[in-house]
């Protein structure tokens, strides 16, 4: 910790520079293809309801600021929800498939065949047995989510090397202490790999589970837009919806940032 | 040092493992073997690769038990894992996560010795070896000689009677080793642990230990040992003295005809 204070100062000019350098280029092609659009909308005299400008659909988001943000609220709470399923089921399910034999055997090989189903085509099943509240779109999140976090998990859990479960055996610890001291720390890494996969596939589930039934939500929103051909507000509900699926998404790489602090001075190392 | 001389004897009476492959066979990895190491001796085992080095080490430590045999570590029959071992592999095996000051005190921790005792000795380790500027840093910000450097001191932080070293400097290039090897010379003549050092490279072999025990492969029997008594410190001057030289042509020789090595 000592050391972070020390050079935190030379490190954020460093950063600042190397995130101008990055990003740059990105932002730049963005920029273009934004003003590309704007111009190409203005000279060939699109149709609003065919493709509205950017400008057009920054209004929209302005104006309609109160229902994105309402139903933009319902949409997060469904994602949230079913991705904290995934993970408070899906890790304890990783842990026991690391330390069962009869669970690795039979529940993983069933658990993998499962996933070969679209959970998608799964959603309108969902809504005839739980009906049109949030309960079947947290469930659709939940089950696309649910595999990468797992997967991730076990994989995890199990790179530990066996010199290293030798060593700590050696010093005496028993499972538990080995299982807190070497595989939960040496899994961070790949858990929080699952976890961001996780969070993206979650607010793709969320998504969809709304346009199967819906009466509040960004996907349901985009559903009314297109029957009434507002396809301005069909573009702003995207928007929101992408920048809600970054914000969470980010949300992740935050906790992992503060949870794997070495990870980050391996690859700072590499670059 | 509290640890000046402390090292254990240890005595294995046939003692020989049989593995069960997934298969059903039976593999015979060591034959029985029969050997005595003295307190605070420094031996060598060298022999080819499958002649159960590695599990002559895993069985000293108590990981695996013997299918034959006793095996005594300062007079105390072991059983089980959790002894007055510690162990060096050719991977460093450092906890990323740690940095290297508490990958030294893992022991201290796991073990629940005195910490406020441990955090000096792990201080005075790190110093020894040349690291007391990289106690906060993290492993992945090490180079491979640091590192195993670091386990070295996560092996003797808790005054082991016993280091029990597998092929500890395999990983590192020519001259890390070199440098390695004086080191834990150094470590060794103040500390007189008891330490078993497995390795492959003869020179090594002969340049730090009392004895070289030199094996044969499947099943694992000694072959020969070796007593080598030249002066200590050894060092690079110790390579041209004729003792070294008939040390290294004699189990050069044991290799060829064990057919390890051949000249043709």
């Amino acid at each position: 910790m000592a050391i972070a204070a020390t050079t935190a100062a030379p490190v954020k000019i460093g950063r600042l520079r190397s995130w101008i350098v990055n990003s740059g280029p990105v932002l730049g092609i963005f920029a273009a293809i934004f003003v590309l659009w704007e111009l190409g909308c203005w000279l060939f005299k699109v149709p609003d309801f065919i493709l509205p400008s950017p400008s057009v659909i920054i209004d929209k988001i302005i104006s309609s600021w109160w229902l994105l943000l309402v139903n933009g609220m319902v949409t997060a709470q469904e994602i949230v929800l079913g991705f904290g399923m995934s993970v408070a089921i899906g890790i304890p399910l990783a842990v026991l498939a690391v330390y069962s034999r009869i669970f690795e055997r039979v529940a993983f090989p069933f658990m993998v065949s499962l996933q070969t189903i679209p959970k998608v085509a799964l959603a309108p099943i969902l809504v005839m047995w739980l009906g049109y509240g949030i309960l079947p779109k947290v469930m659709v999140a939940f089950l696309i989510s649910f595999f990468p976090i797992v997967i991730s998990a076990v994989v995890g859990m199990r790179s530990a090397e066996k010199e290293m479960i030798y060593l700590v055996q050696s010093m005496g610890a028993n499972e538990l202490t080995t299982f807190l001291k070497i595989r939960l720390p040496k899994a961070l890494p790949s858990i929080f790999g699952g976890l961001k996969v996780g969070m993206g596939q979650a607010v793709v589930g969320a998504t969809v589970g709304e346009f199967i039934a819906a009466e509040q939500g960004l996907g349901y929103l985009q559903l009314i837009s297109q029957v009434r051909l507002d396809t301005a507000l069909l573009f702003a509900a995207v928007v929101v919806l992408s920048l809600l699926g970054v914000l969470l998404f980010n949300l992740v790489a935050w906790v992992e940032r503060l949870a794997v602090p070495w990870n980050r001075m391996r690859t700072e190392m590499i670059e | 040092m509290a640890s000046s001389g402390s090292g254990v004897q240890i005595g294995l009476r046939s003692v020989s493992k049989r593995y069960m492959t997934a298969s059903g066979d039976a593999v015979d990895a060591l034959g029985e073997i029969d050997l005595d190491v003295a307190a605070g001796e420094f031996v060598s085992i060298v022999g080819p690769s499958g002649c159960g080095k590695s599990t002559l080490m895993m069985l000293v430590s108590g990981l695996i038990p013997a299918t034959t045999g006793t095996i005594t570590v300062g007079g105390v029959p072991v059983k089980g894992a959790g002894g007055k071992a510690g162990i060096v592999f050719q991977r460093d095996v450092l906890l990323d996560w740690r940095t290297v000051f508490s990958n030294v005190m893992l022991p201290v921790e796991i073990k629940r010795l005195d910490k406020e005792t441990h955090l000096k000795k792990a201080r005075d380790l790190l110093r020894s070896v040349g690291l007391a500027e990289f106690e906060e840093k993290y492993p992945a910000e090490l180079s491979g000689g640091m590192r195993q450097r670091v386990a070295i001191c996560r092996a003797l932080v808790q005054d082991p009677g016993l280091l029990l070293m597998d092929e500890p400097f395999g990983a590192l290039d020519a001259l890390t080793r070199e440098q390695m090897n004086l080191d834990l010379q150094r470590i060794w003549l103040r500390d007189r642990n008891t330490v078993i050092f497995i390795t492959h490279s003869i020179e090594e072999a002969v340049l730090l230990s009392d004895r070289v025990v030199v094996m044969t492969s499947r099943p694992g029997r000694i072959a020969d040992i070796l007593e080598v008594d030249l002066p200590r410190p050894r060092g690079a001057h110790t390579r041209s003295e004729k003792q070294f030289v008939d040390c290294v042509e004699r189990i050069r020789r044991h290799f060829m005809a064990l057919g390890v090595l051949s000249e043709t």
